[in-house]
């Protein structure tokens, strides 16, 4: 550590193969999109399968491109985003303190037990005919949606972090004469951080397929809209343009998501 | 001498749907001010149960626990310190915790740890610190609130056998130039012998006092204790009574 700038033969060595072999990675990994991407476009326009039904990668540019010429591109786009960051955030924010509530009384968590159980083992899209009835067929309905499917995971999630602190730090603390909030506020909070951005990473995956499952079952406009339209119309360029995009959008929240992890936890542990 | 810390006959019973268990019965000890008092007990004896009942983490089933008026420290089995939190932030703790995080208080937390050589450590995270001085960091944490006696809970049985015996002797030698009464519960004879004025020994639980020993050593440094030709006589005895 202490001479960065000299190194031995052997460690340069060492680091240029490390370094060719990530690099191999990367490689490798757009090798292989661009190979499908070919094969995809190759096995459509020469016709060894029915374009019509496989849809292929031009006409996919071409569906994105007509949907932003004639506007509808960042319309779908932005409801689609905007029902999901509402969810997402919904679900995190009152997860995570339904979570804290458990966390400070165990009777409230003993009571609380059963009904979360239940609640996490519910497939939530049954309760789609209810959900329309009670918020209509608009945005509210699916925002609804998705922080049904991200709340409980939210709130289990955080939990199991919340009560995973260590033992011997509470104790610590208490000897230093500490009020629980500020066990809470010093200790609690603090080292569950690393279950709090876990638990971001996967509302992520949860807000997406309650905003497009939302969609499906009611919408008229937004990405989930444009695959069951698509659908029904036999339009498959426009269900895959869709996809397409969505599979877009996830990795950057993800990424986005990713690079807060970065950010917060540089020195836990 | 001023008495500190007195155990006046107690019982401490814990309830499960078990069943009662008692950890400690009948139990007289006296820690008078500036001594360093060691307890030594087979494992699960209830040791950490003594030291709660002395923190005032725990109140006593029968019997009384009386410590007019001091405060305590506790130090644990691990340094627990805080990852997320840099030394120095960690040393400020229990300045928070009780409400007294003055520029004073701190300076004199500060001071402390530059007399004890972990100046150059103040900014760095835990995690970057070998663990004698992370130990060291957790001692210079439990002193910042000058406490009147400190709980050793274990603190060296962490370490390898090597750091262990430096630690012991550089936690030893803080103690002593700090003019703090110790109470130390340990499994190790050694150990024990090694840094007391005065040692219990308790039985297997439920805990009482089995024998209470004043160590006659003209040294007072750990290392050089163990070095005494009166320490292995010493071990013999007390090794006996741990397994009687």
């Amino acid at each position: 550590m202490k001479n960065e700038n000299v190194h031995s033969k052997e460690h340069l060595l060492y680091l240029k193969g490390v370094r060719r072999k990530s690099a191999l990675v990367n490689v490798a990994r757009i090798s292989v999109l661009a190979v499908l991407l070919l094969f995809w476009e190759l096995s459509a326009s020469l016709e060894w399968v029915n374009p019509f039904i496989t849809s292929s990668p031009s006409r996919i540019a071409k569906t994105i491109y007509s949907l932003y010429a004639d506007g509808s591109l960042f319309y779908h786009v932005g409801t689609t985003l905007w029902e999901t960051l509402a969810g997402f955030f919904i679900a995190v924010a009152v997860g995570y303190s339904v979570a804290l509530l458990l966390w400070w009384s165990e009777s409230f968590r003993r009571i609380a037990e059963p009904y979360l159980v239940v609640l996490n083992a519910l497939p939530k899209i049954a309760l789609g005919p209810l959900i329309i009835i009670w918020f209509g067929t608009g945005s509210k309905a699916i925002v609804f949606m998705t922080v049904l499917i991200g709340l409980i995971v939210a709130i289990l999630n955080m939990l199991n972090g919340f009560m995973a602190t260590d033992e011997n730090k509470i104790l610590l603390l208490k000897s230093m004469g500490a009020s629980k909030w500020q066990i809470l506020s010093k200790l609690v909070i603090p080292s569950s951080l690393p279950d709090f951005i876990s638990m971001l990473k996967i509302n992520v995956g949860m807000a997406w397929i309650g905003s497009i499952m939302g969609e499906y079952i009611v919408s008229k406009a937004g990405i989930g809209y444009l695959i069951v339209y698509g659908g029904q119309v036999f339009k498959l360029d426009l269900v895959m343009s869709a996809v397409f995009i969505l599979c877009v959008l996830a990795a950057v929240m993800y990424a986005l998501v990713a690079l807060l992890e970065k950010i917060v936890i540089k020195n836990q542990k | 001498m001023k008495e500190v810390l007195r155990f006046e006959n107690v019982s401490m019973h814990y309830h499960s749907k078990q069943g009662e268990t008692i950890a400690v019965e009948k139990l007289n000890l006296t820690v008078n001010e500036g001594e360093f008092v060691a307890i030594i007990g087979p494992s699960g004896c209830g040791k950490t149960t003594l030291l709660s009942l002395a923190a005032g983490l725990l109140t006593p089933t029968l019997g009384k626990v009386i410590t007019d008026g001091c405060s305590f420290g506790y130090m644990l089995q691990k340094d627990e310190l805080f990852p997320w939190r840099t030394i120095e932030k960690n040393i400020f703790l229990p300045l928070e915790i009780k409400g007294t995080n003055t520029i004073k208080e701190r300076e004199t937390a500060l001071r402390l740890a530059e007399k004890y050589g972990l100046k150059q450590f103040l900014k760095n995270y835990p995690s970057s610190l070998s663990g004698g001085m992370r130990q060291r960091a957790a001692l210079i944490r439990t002193l910042a609130v000058n406490p009147d006696v400190l709980l050793l809970d274990e603190p060296f049985s962490a370490l390898d056998y090597q750091t262990r015996l430096s630690v012991c002797d550089d936690v030893y030698k803080i103690i002593r130039s700090e003019k703090k009464t110790a109470l130390l519960i340990t499994h190790d004879i050694s150990e024990a012998i090694s840094v007391a004025d005065k040692i219990y020994v308790l039985s297997a639980r439920p805990a009482r006092v089995v024998a209470c020993h004043d160590m006659d050593f003209a040294e007072t440094e750990p290392l050089k204790r163990r070095e005494n030709k009166a320490f292995s006589g010493w071990f013999e005895i007390l090794w006996k009574e741990l397994n009687a």
